[in-house]
């Protein structure tokens, strides 16, 4: 049953993204229609699929186009880094121009195709081909009149093609009802891949999406992709797992009781944290500290601002105490700042992707999300940041966002702009608390996966020196903030000074009482000494009497001669 | 000019030297093998000059199934094809040349209808 299961063998493209929709790549030996409007980039991706396997996979490839000039076609892909002229010269790659004019041709009768497929077949012959481009061959249609032979010549190439085991690519125009102009996809079934370019809102993206493929599985989804200075790439958002690695290891946020508040230690490294809230509640200010703490350990930060420039971002920072430029200096932050409505969403991703690739941050500040949304595009934004978050926590790179809340206020913060918050390991949220006429910021954690976190709302203050949480006032006059929490404060340290000084007056009192207690104590036990003193004098005096009178008792007894013994007569007397 | 269809002769596809008349007509034909299109147009072709160009054109058969590589150089798709080469502009006359009138315009003998 296994074997069953043994996929159709494939001709890899090396195009990033594209084999892993395809599930490893082109029909091998097949032919492949890719179809499209103009500028789609039809032209690109099949030269893309012959250099790439001349480069990569010993693979040759011939490429016969039918409206570009072999020098044009050699001056446009140069642009993407393709060297032509040395892969033709180290017979990798052979490219034939075919030139149609109508206005030179006269048909005079029956004709054949014989011609193209000799010089097909020459090309192929000469470098070993293995792969093939025809672009476009619907050309042809326009340069020849008579239909019938031509479609009968076209369901024969195509056979030949496949007795011939290239892997082929064929290009069409897309038509009004069909997918191509001239119902290409009749003679080419294996695969289908359908490219479209499409402008809403003023920004243009670029879609991919695999219509047909015989015999294989295949992503059916419809995926961005670019062209850029490094040819094509497809972002499939789904074949992406969830396969990363979480770390245990903690990075400071560069706000103390922050850390405090989320479980003692700050961040997991490679999380991705958000950062939400009103207009001016203090976002950027919490992004600049965790970039300036990434730095001062010496890690590197790279920050891409949406809405300041460079140099005025570093320039507000500093009026909180937060010193930027010196980083910048020593290369530890970079800042890349554009307008997103500058280019497409795709294009801002690969761009990001690249400065992540050649700047190797370990922390990676967005600020903020929202500006990507324009218009009705908020499905793309999220797919777009799932991929960036996915990348990020990939390269274990924590991710920074800071977004804007919509609406006014109440339970309306707890949603995000951009509907990522499932994606969000830890959520600051930033939000306005307005007593008694004035409006204080707060800061509570909405969520922090896996850390045990503070529930508590803290004020945050953006002083000189930074940011500063505050425990703000909890009591019987409810929550209070700001210059009500500093009222709120002094009166009870009001009140406590005067408990306090109330105390001090009992103590006092008492002190005195005491003293004069002791005082009489003393005088007391000065007479009662006197006393004792003359108690014992008498009793003295009188013992000795006693004793004398004994002895004289003695002295007489002696005297009469008298026998009793004078030990008894002492018992006795006792 | 006497051409055997059964043995195609290599031509070299440079002009002709200058020795030949200024209104002298360079044809090619250029066949894939000797299928019967081929033959047909060879005859048709041969014909029609013999009526129109007598005395003052040069016809050479190619096959390109032995020089495959003239097929990319000389632009040729279908086959098959009769490019005049001189006298300018450079035509190219594809098909079996049955439709004489076709080949008569291709060749700049007649005024399109």
């Amino acid at each position: 049953m296994t074997k069953a299961r043994k996929q159709l063998p494939k001709a890899p493209t090396g195009i990033q993204g594209l084999d892993e929709i395809t599930g490893g790549g082109l029909p091998k030996g097949r032919p492949t229609l890719i179809c499209g409007s103009a500028g789609c980039g039809k032209t690109l991706l099949a030269m893309e699929f012959l250099v790439r396997g001349a480069t990569q996979f010993n693979e040759p490839g011939v490429f016969m186009a039918f409206e570009e000039t072999a020098k044009d076609l050699t001056q446009n892909v140069a642009s993407l880094g393709f060297d032509l002229k040395n892969l033709i010269a180290r017979k990798k790659i052979v490219l034939d121009f075919v030139y149609i004019e109508r206005s030179e041709i006269q048909e005079t009768g029956e004709y054949d195709l014989e011609g193209l497929f000799i010089r097909l077949g020459q090309a192929i012959d000469s470098i070993g081909a293995k792969r093939v481009v025809l672009d476009t061959i619907e050309s042809l249609f326009a340069g020849l009149s008579n239909q019938l032979i031509l479609r009968a010549e076209l369901r024969r190439l195509f056979r030949w093609l496949k007795d011939k085991g290239v892997t082929a690519i064929i290009t069409g125009e897309s038509g009004v009802e069909t997918l191509t102009r001239q119902g290409l996809e009749e003679y080419v079934s294996d695969c289908v891949i359908v490219l479209d370019h499409r402008v809403s809102d003023q920004v243009s993206s670029r879609r991919l999406r695999v219509v047909k493929y015989r015999g294989s599985t295949h992503g059916t989804n419809e995926y961005p992709f670019l062209i850029d200075e490094d040819g094509i790439s497809v972002f499939p958002v789904t074949s992406l797992g969830l396969r990363h690695v979480a770390s245990t290891q903690r990075i400071p946020s560069g706000v103390a009781r922050l850390d405090t508040m989320l479980g003692g230690a700050g961040y997991y490294r490679g999380s991705s944290v958000l950062i939400s809230g009103m207009a001016g509640t203090g976002k950027s200010s919490v992004a600049a500290h965790f970039a300036e703490a990434t730095c001062r350990r010496g890690a590197r930060v790279l920050y891409f601002a949406f809405e300041e420039s460079p140099s005025q971002i570093m320039r507000n920072m500093l009026s909180i105490g937060i010193e930027l430029s010196s980083w910048v200096q020593k290369g530890l932050l970079q800042f890349q700042a554009t307008r997103p409505a500058f280019t497409g969403l795709e294009m801002h991703l690969t761009g990001m992707h690249k400065a992540i690739n050649v700047f190797k941050p370990q922390v990676m500040i967005v600020d903020t999300l929202n500006n990507f949304v324009i218009g009705d595009n908020k499905i793309e934004v999220t797919s777009m940041l799932m991929r960036l978050m996915d990348y990020l926590k990939m390269k274990q790179i924590t991710g920074l966002f800071t977004c804007l809340a919509e609406g006014g206020g109440g339970g309306v913060l707890e949603q995000t702009g951009v509907a990522i918050s499932s994606l969000i390991d830890t959520w600051l949220l930033l939000r306005d608390i307005e007593i008694g006429g004035e409006r204080n910021r707060g800061l509570v954690i909405l969520k922090s996966r896996g850390m045990a976190h503070s529930n508590q709302i803290r004020e945050f203050l953006l002083t000189d020196h930074g940011v500063e949480l505050h425990d703000v006032y909890v009591g019987p006059q409810g929550v209070l903030t700001g210059s009500a929490r500093l009222a709120q404060e002094a009166q009870e340290k009001a009140e406590k000074l005067t408990r306090q000084q109330e105390t001090e007056h009992r103590q006092i009192v008492l002190g005195r009482k005491r003293e004069a207690l002791e005082a009489q104590i003393a005088a007391m036990s000065a007479e009662y000494e006197a006393q004792a003193a003359e108690s014992m004098g008498i009793i003295g005096r009188e013992q000795a009497q006693e004793v004398q009178l004994k002895q004289e008792r003695v002295a007489m007894g002696l005297s009469r001669k008298a026998d009793a013994k004078p030990g008894k007569q002492k018992g006795d007397s006792k | 000019m006497k051409t055997n269809p059964a043995e195609p002769k290599y031509t070299p596809p440079e002009p002709r030297p200058a020795k030949l008349k200024s209104d002298t007509f360079v044809l090619r034909l250029y066949v894939a093998g000797q299928t019967l299109k081929s033959l047909i147009a060879l005859t048709n072709i041969k014909k029609i000059c013999e009526e129109n160009l007598k005395g003052r054109y040069v016809l050479d058969v190619i096959d390109l199934y032995q020089q495959p590589r003239l097929a990319q150089g000389e632009q040729i798709i279908a086959l098959p094809t009769l490019i005049k080469k001189l006298p300018p502009p450079l035509r190219r006359i594809i098909g079996d040349m049955s439709n004489t009138e076709c080949v008569l315009v291709g060749l700049d003998l007649q005024m399109k209808v």
